[in-house]
């Protein structure tokens, strides 16, 4: 399986991304944002960080980079992308997933580990994963996910909704929402269901010593649905 | 010429900022405050001549990069 991570001035979660994919078997490789064409992928990443310095909106810059314009064009044709946190912002504002993140409820930059429900898994992120909830990492500022009225019910309509921010029970409740998004989204999918995008790192959680396993389970998972 | 927008949040959107500085402005005694809400401001200089075109450009930079239309409006204020 090939992969490739998106590398954007600002981008700083892309190593560990790396580390991460390659640990559970993919071939990856780093794009850099001002390359014109991608290289052969079965998975593209677009990573987390602040790429631009978060100017004007985050990820707006981004999603108008040289490369965007491929992966809009891989992912019209059926490509499987995933955008982590910044890569999250970045898909919104490229328009291949509905809704913007603001600035977190409270104003405060969150940087702690969360527990997130699987709602939809009937794709090929999260098809026949083995837990319902997970115990990922969060860290940003702007994760406030939101969306017009219509766009909330057409997300519904289509079960578009990926995780939802929960506790370790998988309640999902006004207590167990960091950000104050809409609904306690923390990740959505775009109608076809091969775009991804969330807030949490799952690359974060690869390594018992250092963090969790969590992480693995989602990546060993993403491989075999690939395959 | 010069033309100048300004990006205001659409009214159902939360301002967290806008709050926190009605909140400053209450209590350094500007209690008469309903509301506020914070928005962007740009000038832009270009190279265009033609009132009509100038704006006609800017108009499509707020639509494609300036303004995020789920979230925030835009208005051309002034063109000098």
């Amino acid at each position: 399986m090939n992969s490739s991570v998106i590398t954007f001035p600002g981008s700083n979660c892309d190593r560990d991304m790396d580390v991460a994919l390659k640990k559970f078997g993919f071939k990856n490789k780093m794009v850099w944002h001002d390359d014109l064409e991608l290289p052969k992928s079965d998975l593209v990443v677009l990573p987390g960080g602040f790429s631009y310095g978060d100017y004007l909106r985050c990820g707006s810059m981004a999603s108008k980079s040289k490369i965007m314009k491929s992966i809009l064009n891989f992912a019209q044709g059926g490509g499987k992308v995933m955008g982590i946190c910044n890569g999250f912002q970045i898909l919104v504002e490229s328009g291949l997933l509905p809704g913007v993140l603001l600035r977190n409820k409270y104003l405060e930059f969150i940087c702690k580990n969360v527990f997130v429900k699987v709602n939809n898994k009937d794709n090929s992120f999260f098809k026949d994963v083995k837990k319902d909830i997970y115990e990922f990492h969060i860290a940003h500022n702007e994760g406030n996910y939101f969306c017009s009225n219509n766009q909330i019910k057409e997300i519904n309509d289509n079960n578009q909704i990926a995780l939802f921010y929960s506790d370790e029970n998988g309640n999902v409740n006004k207590k167990s929402n960091p950000n104050g998004s809409l609904q306690n989204i923390a990740g959505i999918y775009n109608k076809q269901k091969n775009v991804l995008g969330m807030m949490p790192h799952p690359e974060r959680m690869i390594d018992p010593a250092l963090s969790g396993e969590d992480g693995s389970i989602f990546f060993e998972n993403l491989i075999n649905n690939l395959k | 010429m010069k033309i100048s927008v300004i990006i205001t949040l659409k009214k159902d959107v939360l301002d967290p900022q806008g709050k926190v500085i009605h909140q400053t402005l209450d209590g350094m005694g500007f209690d008469d405050i309903n509301e506020v809400r914070q928005g962007k401001y740009f000038e832009i200089d270009t190279k265009e001549n033609d009132k009509k075109k100038a704006q006609e450009k800017v108009d499509e930079m707020c639509k494609k990069l300036l303004a995020n239309l789920v979230i925030e409006n835009y208005k051309i204020i002034e063109t000098q």
